[in-house]
């Protein structure tokens, strides 16, 4: 199965050939079913292969073959790039996640998107986006990788300014690829320098000279920066997360594929690719898990305060991909990626339960006017409440193994500080989870119009609903028992740093810690519940009074620490102001010069235009005159310059 | 066949016996023009695939003593540079001619053609030429014709914008030839003087570091206008708002590729002294370039004017890729001319069929025509994305080679690891300043107005559907493309940076 490895990114290609170029014509709705099926059939080729890694052939490298000539993209003198796929634990891993999850998405969507009028641009783009984001997750060197990186960005794009009648997505689209850019120019730097360091871009030559030449640590801290920087853009990390929350204003599918799911976790997966690079400069590794410690409160804390049930789960995709960068940065790749699969399911399922709740309700996305939505969307309810249950990290829901095993691994690896704000994260997750989900599923209907005409979505939407609850509750046992589950003896030969030696800590904690760690976990997470409860259920403290009570602090998380106004008024505001100025120095000042130059030549040339007819004569007089400037120019010039 | 070259030369002119016999029948005259540009087309495809790669010497080579007593001949050939170069000024010919027999041409249909026929010649023999003073004469020759299609089918300041234009180039080329008699002057005694490519680079060993220092300043003067690089670019804006859209297609996708040409074919191998000198200068106004051309695209209103900066930008990556004389800059910059050919000769390809039905042409003006034109909303996109460098088009190779050679060059003051991140700050603002166009033009609301303009028709398709291929290609599979370039390429950058000669040049 391993050599028909380029099936799998194959079936998206041909779907989105074939859905864009005869969609909009002929195929209309069957768009979905081909881009469904293509999917699907990808899913099958990545679980074969992924059984095939499983049974040991645990690194393979596949070059694409075209009649038998191999692929080479670009090779200029010492620089030479193929397009070749590497088949280990992570990428079998990423492939699986990716398609699986996707499928489920697709046929969702056949159902969310029926009525819509753009229905196969959609399956057209998503189609791309899955074969972009296989592209990334199966190259075997880091420009191909960009190429995937880009490609999902640009379908991102796209299917973010979806319904582009209306201005508020294609600005958040614009703002989402611009930021992305951002953040891919310290991609461009990371790699070059890559190249300039180790003559080479494939993964395993880069690691392999790593551990042979031992570059300077200095060099090694500015390639890990750089990338670091382009993760940061594509997973949504301070300073560059503001682009994801607006980002929702794309299909909810969208949402929970491109912007939960899979393309925010590219930035994850990088990092994760890059292990060695990252462990030989430990400094930055520690950049690597401030950052995203810093993230995961910050976002989360703006989850607490949000009215728009798609706004909080985009603050708390942030929040997450903040953990997973936690786990990388205190050395525990392995629970990033356990996190990222997990993180994949509950969070794209929640995702689509929204998606279904606004189906129902009119497009209102509105928690406020929600309410008791359990009688009439019983479906939806129970497979949301699996999947904040698991976000909430309560056991032995998904959330809770991948969750606890990052925050536990902070602490047994020397971050005390980093494992505390980890544990109030938890609390915090646990109380806007439950909140939103109290706020939609319970209480008494506060908007009975919406309330009266709401219905459960058709099968179509509640069976991948209902796949995804499975893997929720369920695909956190892989990782048991922590550090000893299946998934960390899959994953270690792929993350394995220089030396051999295993990256993850290997240390085993005294078993006060191994069972303490867990437990203030879960009571974080309860506390977090109850208090939320407690808000909610019996208005004791009352939400209102602890807003009022809050004052300030509140509002600036309404307002999300004013990061949007910064960016989007004061910085574009100065740079419009600087380009302005820019063109009006071309204008006035280089193009002013150049006309007055020429004012004073045709001074002399006025009087003599009169002698000619029409535009050509102008032409002419042009050339004596030019004739005349390099006689005069030549005798000068061959008098002083040239020695015989 | 022999004289392939020539009858690349030789065939647009022969294709104007018919065009002034049917002068006064407008069919006859477009039948006339298209056929000639399209067996001009397959011709230079042949040459093509005449072409043997992997060898960095000139092929297909024709020598004709011309004025034997001044040492002047008729010396053409091609090398990896120049032979892609050809077929891409003859297939965007091809396209403007055929956009233009579309009714974009209201008056003067015979001459305009004329002018297109002869435009060719000049800009193939460009490619062509091997001899100095062949080269000036074609140089030239582009100029006239150019300057009759904007003067005349151009816009409402025509006139001012074309006498810029001509003004602007002339007094580069003016000073080129200077260069050229001063460089004939030193390449041997009377009687064994000469102009010839081959045999200047044998004889460039006696041209002393002073001499290089000016002559290159004079070569360099005319190609920078051409090209044009800041600050000698204001005659671009202009010259491509007044100019008709197959105008600007040639100017943009061919005519400024002549300066860049120019740097590779004489500049660096003739003056590798001068080249030395000038480098800082060179390398500083390629970055400055890329990012003040991407800044003030940013806040153009006038939709041409924008791509037209964004030409600055690009154009700035192809200097840049030249003066930082390793093979990746260098395979870079060739692939980022023909890659800004395809991709900026369809930009304005696609504003002028926009312009056609919408006669609108500020920004402010546009809007929505997402809504009623699916097919020109996807092709425009993903010309927009080419020129922004997405990975997978063509955009995106050149530019990437042109920074991997930048960073790994040491050269400069402050080195390659300073110019290198700022130079890829300028593909940061190209994203910013094409989407922000993109989404004023293509998305929102739909204008009443506009609602029932057709996409696009079956001829400007014809028009736009090579050049997409072309980008898709050159993204996808670069490499044929790269194998053709590189050992030419290759030539030129170790006749620049030949130590001993420069070395020799500072005693």
């Amino acid at each position: 199965m391993i050599e028909h490895v380029w099936l799998i990114p194959a079936f998206p290609l041909a779907a989105f050939l074939v859905n864009g170029l005869f969609g909009r014509r002929w195929l209309g709705h069957l768009t979905g079913l081909i881009g469904s099926a293509a999917i699907g059939a990808s899913a099958i080729v990545a679980i074969g292969v992924f059984f095939e890694v499983l049974a040991g052939h645990s690194r393979t490298i596949v070059p694409l073959t075209i009649a038998g000539i191999r692929y080479q993209w670009i090779a200029v003198g010492d620089f030479s790039v193929d397009v070749s796929a590497l088949v280990d634990p992570l990428s079998a891993v990423m492939m699986l996640v990716v398609t699986v999850v996707s499928f489920l998405i697709f046929v969702y969507s056949n159902g969310y998107m029926a009525h819509d009028h753009g229905f196969y641009r959609f399956f057209t783009w998503l189609s791309l986006f899955v074969f972009a984001m296989l592209i990334l997750v199966m190259a075997d060197n880091y420009l191909l990788l960009f190429v995937g990186w880009e490609g999902v960005g640009l379908c991102s794009y796209l299917l973010i300014g979806y319904w582009f009648e209306r201005p508020e997505p294609y600005f958040a689209a614009k703002k989402a690829f611009v930021m992305n850019r951002i953040g891919d120019w310290g991609y461009t730097i990371g790699i070059i320098v890559i190249f300039l360091v180790f003559g080479s871009l494939n993964f395993g030559d880069v690691f392999r000279r790593l551990d042979e030449s031992a570059p300077e640590q200095g060099v090694l801290t500015l390639i890990c920066v750089a990338l670091f920087f382009g993760a940061t853009g594509k997973s949504a990390q301070l300073p560059l997360h503001s682009w994801l929350p607006d980002a929702m204003e794309g299909p909810t599918p969208v949402s929970a594929l491109i912007h939960a799911a899979t393309m925010v976790t590219a930035g994850v997966y990088l990092v994760a690719r890059s292990t060695p690079l990252f462990t030989a400069a430990g400094s930055a590794l520690t950049l690597v898990a401030v950052v995203g410690t810093l993230t995961a409160i910050f976002a989360a804390t703006i989850a607490l305060v949000q009215v728009d049930i798609k706004r909080v789960m985009a603050y708390s995709t942030v929040s997450q991909l903040g953990y997973m960068f936690l786990a990388l940065g205190v050395g525990a790749p392995i629970a990033a990626i356990f996190h990222l699969a997990t993180h994949a399911f509950f969070k794209a399922l929640l995702f689509l339960g929204s998606g279904s709740v606004i189906h129902a309700m009119d497009n209102v996305q509105d928690m406020r006017r929600y309410g008791g939505l359990r009688r009439k969307l019983p479906w939806t309810y129970w497979t949301m409440l699996i999947a904040g249950g698991a976000l909430s990290a309560i056991p032995p829901l998904a959330g809770f193994w991948s969750k606890d095993e990052i925050v536990g691994a902070a602490f047994t690896n020397g971050y005390p500080l980093l494992w505390g704000v980890g544990v109030l994260t938890g609390a915090l997750t646990a109380f806007y989870v439950t909140r939103a989900l109290w706020l939609t599923f319970h209480g008494e209907p506060r908007d009975h119009h919406l309330y009266e005409h709401a219905h459960e979505s058709p099968p179509v939407m509640v069976l991948p609903l209902a796949a995804l609850a499975v893997g929720s509750a369920l695909v956190g046992f892989i990782g048991v028992p922590p550090e000893g589950g299946f998934i960390h003896g899959f994953l270690k030969p792929a993350l394995e740093a220089r030396g051999g030696e295993v990256a993850e800590a290997t240390r085993s904690p005294a078993l006060v810690t191994a069972l303490g760690l867990p437990a203030t976990s879960v009571a974080a997470g309860l506390i977090g519940i109850a208090i939320a409860l407690s808000m909610y259920v019996r208005h004791r403290p009352d939400p209102a009074a602890v807003a009022r009570a809050a004052g300030a602090y509140y509002r600036i998380l309404v307002n999300k620490y004013y990061v949007d106004e910064l960016y989007d008024h004061r910085f574009v505001d100065l740079a419009r102001a600087f380009a302005g100025a820019a063109w009006a120095f071309d204008i006035h000042i280089i193009d002013g010069l150049a006309n007055r130059l020429g004012w004073l030549l045709s001074l002399s040339g006025t009087g003599l235009r009169r002698l000619q007819t029409g535009v050509v004569g102008n032409y002419a007089l042009s050339i004596v005159a030019g004739l005349l400037l390099v006689l005069g120019a030549y005798g000068a010039y061959a008098a002083g310059v040239i020695k015989p | 066949m022999t004289h392939l070259l020539t009858l690349l030369i030789v065939i647009p002119l022969a294709g104007l016996v018919p065009l002034v016999i049917f002068r006064r029948d407008d069919r006859a005259v477009k039948q006339v023009a298209i056929t000639t540009t399209a067996v001009e087309l397959a011709l230079s495809l042949w040459m093509l695939a005449q072409f043997h790669i992997g060898e960095a010497d000139f092929q297909l080579v024709e020598r004709i003593d011309w004025l034997p007593s001044l040492g002047i001949r008729y010396f053409v050939g091609v090398d990896g540079i120049s032979v892609l170069l050809v077929p891409m000024t003859t297939l965007l010919t091809f396209i403007s001619v055929l956009y233009s027999s579309g009714g974009a041409i209201k008056m003067r249909l015979a001459e305009y053609m004329t002018a297109f026929l002869l435009l060719e010649v000049g800009m193939v023999g460009v490619f062509l030429a091997l001899d100095l003073f062949l080269f000036y004469v074609f140089f030239e020759l582009m100029l006239v014709p150019m300057y009759l299609i904007i003067g005349i089918w151009g816009g409402p300041r025509r006139i001012y914008s074309t006498l810029k234009f001509v003004l602007f180039t002339l007094a580069g080329s003016l000073l080129m030839l200077v260069g050229i008699v001063a460089v004939y002057l030193a390449s041997g005694d009377a009687g064994s003087r000469t102009l010839s490519l081959p045999e200047l680079i044998e004889a460039r060993g006696s041209f002393s570091a002073d001499f290089q220092f000016w002559v290159f300043l004079a070569f360099g003067l005319a190609f920078a206008i051409k090209l044009p690089m800041v600050p000698f670019h204001t005659w671009l804006p202009d010259a491509h708002v007044e100019a008709p859209t197959a105008g600007s297609i040639v100017l943009a996708g061919v005519l400024l590729k002549a300066g860049g040409y120019g740097f590779l074919r004489f500049a660096l191998p003739l003056f590798p002294f001068g080249v030395q000198a000038w480098l800082p200068a060179m390398i500083l106004l390629s970055v400055v370039a890329i990012l003040y051309g991407a800044v003030v695209s940013a806040v153009q209103k006038d939709l041409k004017k924008l791509v037209a900066y964004s030409s600055v930008a690009h154009m700035g990556f192809v200097t840049l890729g030249i003066f930082v004389l390793n093979q990746q800059g260098g395979v870079g910059a060739v692939l980022q001319m023909l890659n800004h050919g395809f991709v900026t000769g369809a930009l304005f390809l696609f504003v002028g069929i926009q312009y056609e039905k919408t006669h609108r042409r500020m920004i402010a003006d546009l809007g929505g025509l997402a809504n009623i034109w699916p097919v020109y909303t996807t092709l425009f996109g993903v010309f927009v994305l080419a020129s922004l460098g997405l990975p997978g088009l063509n955009g995106f190779v050149g530019e990437f080679l042109v920074l991997l050679g930048t960073f790994r060059f040491p050269g400069v003051p402050l080195g390659g690891l300073f110019w290198g991140p700022l130079a890829a700050i300028g593909v940061i603002l190209a994203a910013v300043y094409l989407l922000w166009m993109f989404q004023r033009v293509m998305y929102g609301p739909i204008r009443e107005s506009y609602r029932l303009l057709p996409d696009m028709t079956r001829l400007e398709l014809a028009c736009a559907i090579p050049l997409l291929v072309l980008t898709v290609v050159l993204g996808v599979v670069p490499q044929p493309f790269i194998a053709i370039i590189e050992p030419s390429l290759d030539r030129v950058v170790r006749l620049a940076t030949d130590p001993g000669l420069i070395l020799m040049a500072a005693r």
